[in-house]
Parts: C-alpha cells; sequence; structure tokens
C-alpha cells in the first residue's frame, strides 16, 4: 500500500480516479442546471428533488472529497515537481510539442477554484443554510432557487464570471479527460487520438452548456 | 556561411555556467551540426583557447550520446533525429544558435554542454533486466513471438536512452525513457512474467533519483528521436497498476 501511496504514479492514479468522478458529476449538474430554460417551476422541482434524493445525499461528501482529493494530491505532485530544474533553460519552445492547457493545469485548476469558493457563496451555501424563500407547488414546500439564481444571471459581471468559468472548465478538461485515461493505462495509439476527439467534444458540451445559461437570462434582460 | 553561437560554458560540477558569443565564419551547409561544432573547437585550439566540450560517439543516430538543447528544442529543429544527425541546412546564413545541455536536477552538467545521465543507468539497475540466466543465443523459434507484439516491442526497444524526454518535459520527467524499457521487455515472453514488479521497481527509482512526474503534456513524444509513443507510458502505468497493493 505504502509503495504504491509513495509512487508519483500511484498518487497520479488518485489525481485521475478523483478527476473522472468530477467529470461525471459536470454531466449531473449540467443536466439539472438545464432545467433552468424550462422555466421556474421545472427547475424548482429539479433542485428539491435533488436536494432530497437519498442518493444525492451520499453522494454529497463523497463529492466534497473528490474535490479535496483532486485538488489537494495535484497540488502536491505540481510543488513536487517545481524542483526538478533548478537551473532553467534560457530558450525554450514548447508551442509545438505540447498544448497550452496542458501546461497550465494547475494554473487553470486554481482559476476554476477561485471560481468554484464564488460560485458555493453565491448559491450552495444559501440554499443549505437558508436565505431562500419557499414556494409551493402541489403543495410542496420547495425552495425557490430559481429566482436565486436567475437573479443573479440578469447583473452583467456576474453573467460574465459564470462564462468565464465555463471557458476555464473547458481547458482543464480539454487535457484532463485524456489525461485521465492515459494514467489509468487505458489508452494506447488508436485510443489516445479516439479520447482525445471525446474529451473535446465533452469539453466543449459542458462548457457551451454552463455558458449557455447566464448569457439566456443577461440575454432576456436586454429583449424585455 | 556565417553563424553566430551562443554557447553554455561551464568550468566544472561546481561552478557557474554562462553563455558565451562566438561568431563562426565559413560554415559549409554539407556540414553536420557537430562537425560545426569540431570545427569551432579546431579554432578555438589553434588561437590557444579551451574547446567546448560536448559528448557524442557513434554520430549516426544509435548511441545516445549526443544531448544538445539547440535554440529551445532537444535535438534541435528538426524532428526525429539526434543532435549529430542535424544537418546545417537547417540553418542560414547569420543566423543565431543557442546551445544548452540538458538541464535537470537528476542530469548535473559536469562541464560545458555535458550533463551526467548516470541516472538512466541507475534506473536500469532497478529493474531494466530479466533475472533469469538467458545462458547462450536460443533457437530463434524456440518461443514463438506474434508479430505484432515484436513490433511494438521493437518500437519500445529503439530508445537510445538519450534523455530527450526529460529535457524537453517541463516537469524533467523520465516516463517516456522508463516506459520503453518496461514496455519493450513486458510485450515479449521472457519480460513478461516480472512486468509489474520491474514497472514499480523502476518507478520507485526514477522518483527516487529527482525526476518530475508525468502530467501527459506528450512534450516528451514530440521531442523523441526515436519517436517512441504515449502508448508506452499508458502501458506502463497499466503494468504500475497491475501490481496493485502486491509490493
Amino acid at each position: 500500500m505504502s509503495s504504491f501511496l509513495n509512487a508519483s504514479v500511484g498518487r497520479k492514479f488518485l489525481v485521475s480516479i478523483s478527476g473522472l468522478f468530477l467529470i461525471t458529476f459536470l454531466a449531473v449538474h449540467l443536466a439539472v442546471n438545464l432545467f433552468l430554460l424550462a422555466g421556474q417551476e421545472a427547475y424548482n422541482m429539479a433542485a428539491h428533488f435533488m436536494a432530497t434524493n437519498p442518493a444525492i445525499k451520499i453522494m454529497e461528501p463523497a463529492l466534497a472529497l473528490g474535490f479535496l482529493l483532486h485538488i489537494v494530491v495535484s497540488a502536491y505532485l505540481t510543488v513536487t515537481n517545481q524542483g526538478t530544474r533548478p537551473q532553467k533553460y534560457s530558450m525554450v519552445d514548447q508551442r509545438k510539442t505540447s498544448s497550452w492547457p496542458s501546461r497550465n493545469m494547475f494554473v487553470l485548476g486554481l482559476l476554476i477554484l477561485i471560481f468554484l469558493a464564488l460560485h458555493l457563496s453565491n448559491f450552495w451555501y444559501k440554499m443549505k443554510f437558508g436565505g431562500v424563500a419557499y414556494i409551493e407547488y402541489d403543495g410542496v414546500q420547495v425552495q425557490d432557487a430559481y429566482t436565486l439564481v436567475t437573479g443573479k444571471f440578469v447583473i452583467w459581471w456576474y453573467a460574465l464570471i459564470y462564462v468565464a468559468g465555463a471557458v476555464f472548465l473547458r481547458l482543464h478538461l480539454l487535457h484532463g479527460f485524456q489525461s485521465a485515461f492515459q494514467t489509468l493505462g487505458l489508452s494506447n495509439q488508436l485510443w489516445y487520438k479516439r479520447l482525445t476527439v471525446i474529451g473535446t467534444v465533452y469539453a466543449l458540451i459542458i462548457a457551451a452548456g454552463f455558458a449557455i445559461i447566464p448569457v439566456w437570462f443577461l440575454a432576456g434582460t436586454f429583449l424585455n | 556561411m556565417d553563424i553566430k553561437l551562443k554557447i553554455w560554458r561551464q568550468e566544472g560540477p561546481k561552478s557557474e555556467g554562462s553563455f558565451v558569443d562566438y561568431n563562426l565564419t565559413g560554415v559549409s551547409k554539407d556540414m553536420s551540426f557537430l562537425e560545426m561544432l569540431d570545427f569551432l573547437n579546431k579554432k578555438l585550439i589553434e588561437n590557444g583557447d579551451d574547446p567546448v566540450v560536448f559528448e557524442h560517439d557513434c554520430r549516426e543516430g544509435i548511441c545516445g550520446s549526443c544531448a544538445l538543447f539547440i535554440n529551445g528544442r532537444p535535438h534541435g529543429p528538426d524532428d526525429l533525429v539526434t543532435t549529430c544527425e542535424l544537418r546545417m541546412t537547417k540553418f542560414n546564413d547569420g543566423d543565431t544558435i543557442v546551445i544548452e545541455p540538458w538541464r535537470a536536477k537528476s542530469f548535473p552538467v559536469i562541464k560545458d554542454l555535458v550533463a551526467d545521465r548516470h541516472a538512466f543507468d541507475k534506473i536500469m539497475e532497478a529493474g531494466g533486466f530479466i533475472s533469469v540466466n538467458t545462458g547462450s543465443a536460443p533457437e530463434a523459434n524456440s518461443i514463438p513471438v506474434p508479430r505484432e507484439k515484436a513490433d511494438e516491442a521493437f518500437d519500445a526497444a529503439v530508445c537510445i536512452g538519450c534523455g530527450a524526454c526529460v529535457a524537453a518535459c517541463k516537469n524533467s520527467s523520465a516516463m517516456l525513457f522508463v516506459a520503453a524499457k518496461v514496455s519493450h521487455l513486458a510485450l515479449l515472453p521472457q519480460g513478461r512474467a516480472e512486468s509489474g514488479k520491474r514497472a514499480r521497481a523502476m518507478l520507485a527509482k526514477m522518483d527516487e533519483l529527482g525526476f518530475g512526474s508525468c502530467t501527459n503534456t506528450g512534450a516528451c513524444e514530440a521531442e523523441c528521436p526515436k519517436g517512441i509513443s504515449l502508448a508506452h507510458i499508458a502501458r506502463l502505468n497499466r503494468e504500475f497498476l497491475k501490481e496493485g497493493f502486491r509490493s
């Protein structure tokens, strides 16, 4: 056990599986968010379903653990890697040999983390610890998350932050998706190309899906 | 043609190095890159100066001795060639060429352009072998090897251990080198039995010697003069994980 987790590849394994877990979470999160486009009742009921579903209740701490593991282990590996070239090259040309996101995963991760802190304080904290009005549908009291969320997205700079968050996420996934499978050894010359394509499409769907929501509500304020 | 050279000069392992500029006139396009350096050294010696120290041996791209970081890339601007195979036709009259040694904590500079790559030998000693007495050369067909496995093993076996992967990697990781060695042996029946243990031992040595961890940027594959694929790193990871928590 210790030789597994002491090895760099063993630690990368943790980053990889937690990354794949977070990748799956993103799809679920986006699916729920898209109910925002279907109107107030649809979204509030979807949010209510997520908040009361026992499976989701179990997954919530697992998700927090997944984030923690992904952030802590990758930060540790990044810091360790900093000392491996004490004397830098005077001239280095990496543009042709590796992609920008692949070289800047830590920076992108940090930007996403900052976004995440803001995002949690905007919505999650308020939904979890009160401050959200209740609304009744067919005798069921549910939180009016719709008004809370759309109230933020009509403010142009909030919308801009959320679009920026989606862009950072896209760049992070562009490398992260393919890289997670490579670390697990689930790749070869053929699958490397396939996973790169699948990852590129997935990153685009996730980013465009998340970005379209604030843009939709902001555009709505101009049209009304 | 006339070129400007900016070459890293360093007296010894403990000294501070710096770049020294040389204007070299009368360089022929027919020269190889190393012949151009020989030409420079001849002029330096004639003037009573210290020649530039650099490594070379076979000069046909198979020994892995030559290892120069040229204009920001290991083995220079050409793809799939070692420094010794690089020709001066790739440069133009008046060009400035910056030449540095490989730079990594695990490859300390000994003098000028020579980095100590013994760390690779230590990784090999940790597991880059088959621990049975193989005796004399066996009859070729006594252990049949499927053609595609043999080809893939050969693709990994072409690694000459030059260290361009380490030089190119932003983390100075030796993963492509270790992957080539592990993959080469794991694909053949003689090496298969110990492949998990071997992956574990060689990776542990790599970590211990101060090489960084792999972030799958792909720079190593792009700069490898032998075109060794990232697929071998995936196999190395697979062998490591299959070994599980056994050791």
